[in-house]
């Protein structure tokens, strides 16, 4: 199977006016004894043995549409109205390339531009770029900025340990080159620990609202201890949460980075994201990434255009902020589309679905006999269940057993919480599939040999 | 569109928006989705940790509809037309692929979902990685990176690692031609190293004599495109690499260009260390109109060990029929994860259905008819256009877009024109190192008569250049909007829409 249209005359054809004998002669250039290799693949195949051979291995996944599934972490089962994908699927916007020559891009570039305005308003904050890779990349372009903001005067990063360990982790990774240091995280930091560590050298603070462990701290006085400090405050948010809880702009975050998974893109087995950023408009020009501006056409129609480009790396080459060329395009035009159709209404409905079938379910389970749940604080829609037996055994027992997609196991990112299950619930549980799980974990004994009691 | 026309047109009184915004459609209290209500008792939300408003539109998902569908019509994009885009490789994407992409048992597994319940996707992975390796001669793959700019910053960070590794920190520079994508120098600077850059000959090719004089004890490695970004395949290519390796330094390839090398070489054949892939040109996945991509990085045996991950892999093997298990494994010095999760496993899925479609020889046909369109357009434009390189070129070549005695038409009045003719421009200033560049791709799929018609269209602009330099100037006269006014963007920024701005003046 092939796209090649070529037949066997275009080929003579082409050959001719080029003034070549064979198609082979074009690679003259490559040194003989490199050139042509053999290539160990497989044959090609027709569409329907394509389509056999890559559903075969779809099939041999369990997955969240057959499934009750309990797990977060970072990746959400939410909710995905079907004209999403419907817009995402039109041609003019999958098959377009980014939005260089906005003349023939005004699709792209408007789309963009609303999905922006709508970060905006979901965070409260006054900038929105076209988008990052993921949520973590957004943090750790987040850093960037804090450090292109302060000119690398100041190096030090404090993050807090609410933060998805993930993100702290691509953090890391990042900024491995560039002279910053990352503390805060390891150990068991309160957030009056954190306050404690800002210095001259903080050039920012990342917390998480809500924290990894699904609570939502109290941010009320952080963002003026973090200012007088003279340094930037980035919050990592879920930006479903976003649709019942106070702004980040409002709690005096700087710089409010996140996931918009949640935002009508499915699970896809952790990608692609899409990974969103929102700033202060004094910070503007420090953004790593995409960003759409409006303007005029010679006609003085309204038109808008990638914007802010001498800070790019196609033109500062050394001197650019990042390298960033793309972003998540199709990803930023998903979340927009979710939260047109989801609108002013539907997303905080969404957002209340979670917290009542959270709570239930939170509520439910610290009822059981050796289970408990930390509600000391608020949480959203994710929460920490202490279960009497490491978490790896009763997951294994509530797919084998009832086919439920338990929580995420704890002890993978922290030592010593063996026992520790981050549940997440979201719209998409229905009663009867929290019921169920309350009921399989009221006995997982009878299910489960004694021999593996701890 | 007649020169009388086009006069016409441009007295028109401020036009309407071709599109309303969003939040400029719909009515209060309108909705897009119905939402169950809760079926649960419900708990107190915490009234003092509320937000006020949501200022989100209200529409119905009708309006949802018609104004993205309206927004499409406004895109160029490759199922509409011709993207003959230097460097960019805007093949055509095929539908199988998409389809393969939302079986729900791809697009519906939870990342953080046990290894053992994810079979599937992970031999997905291990599969494409042995491909992928194949290909580019390499030992180890790495699907993480989420864009080829970010499989360029693994590379440069591994290329870092290992001299760290090695007890040899003091090797921070690399060497860039001044051909190079600009991501290159950017990359570099992220990865805290230094950029040294150096010049082409006037064959398009690194100058040597120059390269063996900046190569010393603290160069890292080199950053180089294959064929480069003139459109031609280095002429010392083994001689740029012995100099390297000589002075204790890594080869780096940028695999943007990777169309024009498809069972044509193998780059570790030819001595490179360290490379990436664009899954989103080489191998058919849609752009996106600007993402996602995916961006594998590709290293020999000795540079496996620094691999970002987690990294899909075979953790037991089977017994007999058995399949093995595959499993996750994070590098012993890996230079750390890049993104969460394992990479853009969506455009895994299109990528292994596209190299499954074509096999080995269908990927060899694939290189050798790309080079064969860009040799044929280049053979068609040669007389009209100045080449600065006078040589058979790899699957894209770049001409000058300017002519003595037209002095005011540039490249860009010759990008904005071919839009006229329903032909998305190709790149343009690029390679720095050309005036009034114009660099040129067509990719395998366009068949002979698409590259007649972009021929033509280019043999008729340059006539009109002389001719009627103004319809170049004023260019594009057929599209949804004139030229933009960029600088005024950059000069009064509106990036958000709430409120919007007066332009009175």
């Amino acid at each position: 199977m092939s796209y090649i249209p070529h037949t066997d005359a275009d080929r003579a054809d082409m050959l001719k006016t080029i003034g070549v004998q064979s198609m082979d002669e074009l690679f003259d250039r490559v040194p003989d004894e490199q050139r042509f290799p053999p290539l160990d693949l497989p044959d090609g195949l027709s569409e329907m043995e394509v389509a056999w051979e890559v559903s075969g291995l779809a099939r041999a996944n369990v997955n969240a549409s057959d499934y009750a599934t309990f797990l977060g972490a970072g990746a959400y089962n939410h909710f995905v109205p079907s004209i999403v994908n419907h817009v995402l699927l039109r041609s003019e916007f999958y098959t377009a390339y980014t939005p260089y020559q906005p003349e023939v891009s005004q699709g792209t570039l408007q789309a963009i531009f609303e999905y922006q305005s709508m970060m905006v308003a979901l965070t409260g904050m006054e900038v929105a770029n076209a988008s990052h890779y993921d949520g973590a990349t957004a943090l750790a372009e987040a850093v960037t900025l804090a450090r292109a903001q302060y000119r690398g005067k100041r190096t030090k990063v404090i993050l807090s340990q609410g933060v998805n360990p993930q993100y702290r982790a691509v953090a890391r990774t990042y900024h491995q080159g560039s002279g910053m240091k990352f503390v805060g995280d390891k150990g068991n930091a309160t957030l009056t620990d954190l306050v404690d560590m800002l210095d001259d050298d903080t050039a920012m603070l990342v917390v998480s609202y809500p924290n990894f462990f699904g609570q939502i701290e109290d941010f009320s006085t952080l963002a003026e201890s973090v200012h007088k400090a003279g340094a930037l405050l980035c919050m990592v948010v879920d930006p479903i949460a976003l649709g019942l809880f106070k702004t980040p702009g409002e709690l005096g975050a700087d710089v409010v980075v996140g996931e918009g998974q949640p935002l009508g893109i499915p699970l896809s087995f952790g990608g692609p994201y899409l990974g969103f950023f929102a700033t202060r408009e004094s910070l503007v020009r420090k953004i790593a990434g995409r960003v759409v501006g409006q303007t005029v056409d010679t006609h003085g129609r309204r038109a808008y255009v990638m914007t802010l480009r001498p800070r790019e790396q196609d033109i500062r080459r050394e001197k650019a902020t990042s390298n960033i060329c793309t972003n998540q395009g199709l990803m930023a035009l998903a979340a927009c589309v979710y939260m047109s159709a989801m609108g002013k209404h539907g997303l905080r409905k969404v957002a209340e679905l979670c917290y009542h079938k959270a709570h239930y379910a939170a509520e439910q389970l610290n009822a059981l006999n050796g289970y408990s749940v930390d509600m000391s604080r608020p949480f959203f829609k994710e929460f920490v269940l202490t279960c009497p037996r490491p978490v790896a055994e009763l997951n294994d027992y509530l797919l084998e057993h009832w086919g439920i997609i338990g929580g995420y196991d704890l002890s993978k990112d922290l030592p010593g919480r063996e026992n520790q299950m981050l549940v997440a619930v979201t719209e998409m549980n229905i009663k009867d599939e929290i019921d169920t799980l309350v009921e399989a974990l009221r006995d997982p004994d009878a299910h489960i040999g004694h021999d593996h009691h701890h | 569109m007649t020169t009388e026309l086009i006069l016409q047109s441009q007295k028109e009184e401020t036009p309407a928006p071709l599109e309303p915004l969003i939040y400029d459609l719909g009515a209060p209290g309108r909705q897009g989705v119905r939402l169950p209500d809760p079926d649960v008792p419900t708990a107190d939300l915490p009234a003092d940790l509320l937000r006020a408003d949501l200022d989100l539109p209200e529409v119905s998902e009708q309006d949802v509809m018609r104004h993205f569908v309206r927004l499409s019509h406004l895109n160029h994009s490759v199922d509409t037309g011709f993207y003959p885009l230097g460097s960019c490789t805007m093949k055509y994407n095929p539908k199988l692929n998409e389809d393969m992409a939302r079986l729900p048992g791809f697009a519906q597994v939870h990342p953080l979902q046990d290894p053992s319940t994810a079979q599937g996707a992970l031999a997905l992975m291990v599969q494409l990685q042995e491909w992928l390796a194949e290909i580019s001669g390499m030992d180890a793959v790495s699907l993480q990176p989420a864009a080829g700019a970010q499989g360029e910053f693994a590379g440069i960070l591994l290329i870092r690692a290992y001299h760290l590794a090695n007890g040899e920190g003091h090797r921070t520079k690399i060497i860039i031609p001044d051909s190079a994508h600009g991501t290159n120098p950017a990359t570099t600077a992220m990865a805290g190293l230094e950029v040294i850059e150096i010049p082409s000959d006037a064959n398009g090719d690194v100058d040597l004599d120059k390269l063996r004089e900046v190569c010393g004890e603290d160069m890292a490695g080199m950053m180089i495109t294959v064929p480069n970004t003139l459109g031609v395949f280095e002429t010392h290519i083994k001689d740029i690499v012995d100099v390297i390796h000589g002075c204790g330094g890594l080869m780096y390839m940028d695999g943007a260009n990777m169309n024009a090398m498809l069972g044509v070489a193998k780059p570790a054949d030819l001595g490179f260390d360290v490379m990436h892939y664009n899954l989103h040109k080489t191998f058919s996945t849609p752009h996106g109109g600007g993402g996602p991509g995916s961006g594998p990085v590709a290293v020999v045996e000795k540079l496996a060990p620094f691999l970002p991950g987690p990294i899909a892999a075979i953790v037991e093997e089977g017994e007999g029929d058995e399949p093995p298990l595959y499993g996750l494994v994070m590098p012993e010095q890996s230079i750390g994860a890049l993104k969460a999760f394992y990479g853009n496993f969506g455009m895994m899925v299109r990528a292994f259905s596209y190299i499954s479609t074509y096999g080995a020889e269908g990927l060899r046909d694939v290189t050798r008819h790309a080079v064969l369109n860009a040799n044929y357009i280049r053979a068609r434009l040669k007389d009209a256009y100045t080449m600065p390189f006078d040589r058979v070129c790899g699957h894209e070549f770049v001409c000058e877009g300017h002519w003595d005695g037209v002095e005011d038409i540039h490249a860009l009045d010759i990008s904005k024109r071919l839009m006229d003719y329903g032909i998305h421009p190709p790149t343009n200033y690029f390679p720095l190192i050309v005036p009034e560049a114009l660099l040129i791709e067509p990719t395998e799929t366009e068949s002979k008569q698409s590259c007649d018609d972009f021929a033509d269209a280019m043999l008729t602009i340059a006539q009109e250049a002389k001719e009627h330099p103004e319809l170049l100037h004023d260019a594009p006269h057929i599209t949804p909007v004139g030229r933009v006014d960029d600088v005024l963007a950059a000069k009064q920024l509106v990036l958000c829409c709430r409120p919007l701005p007066d332009y009175g003046a």
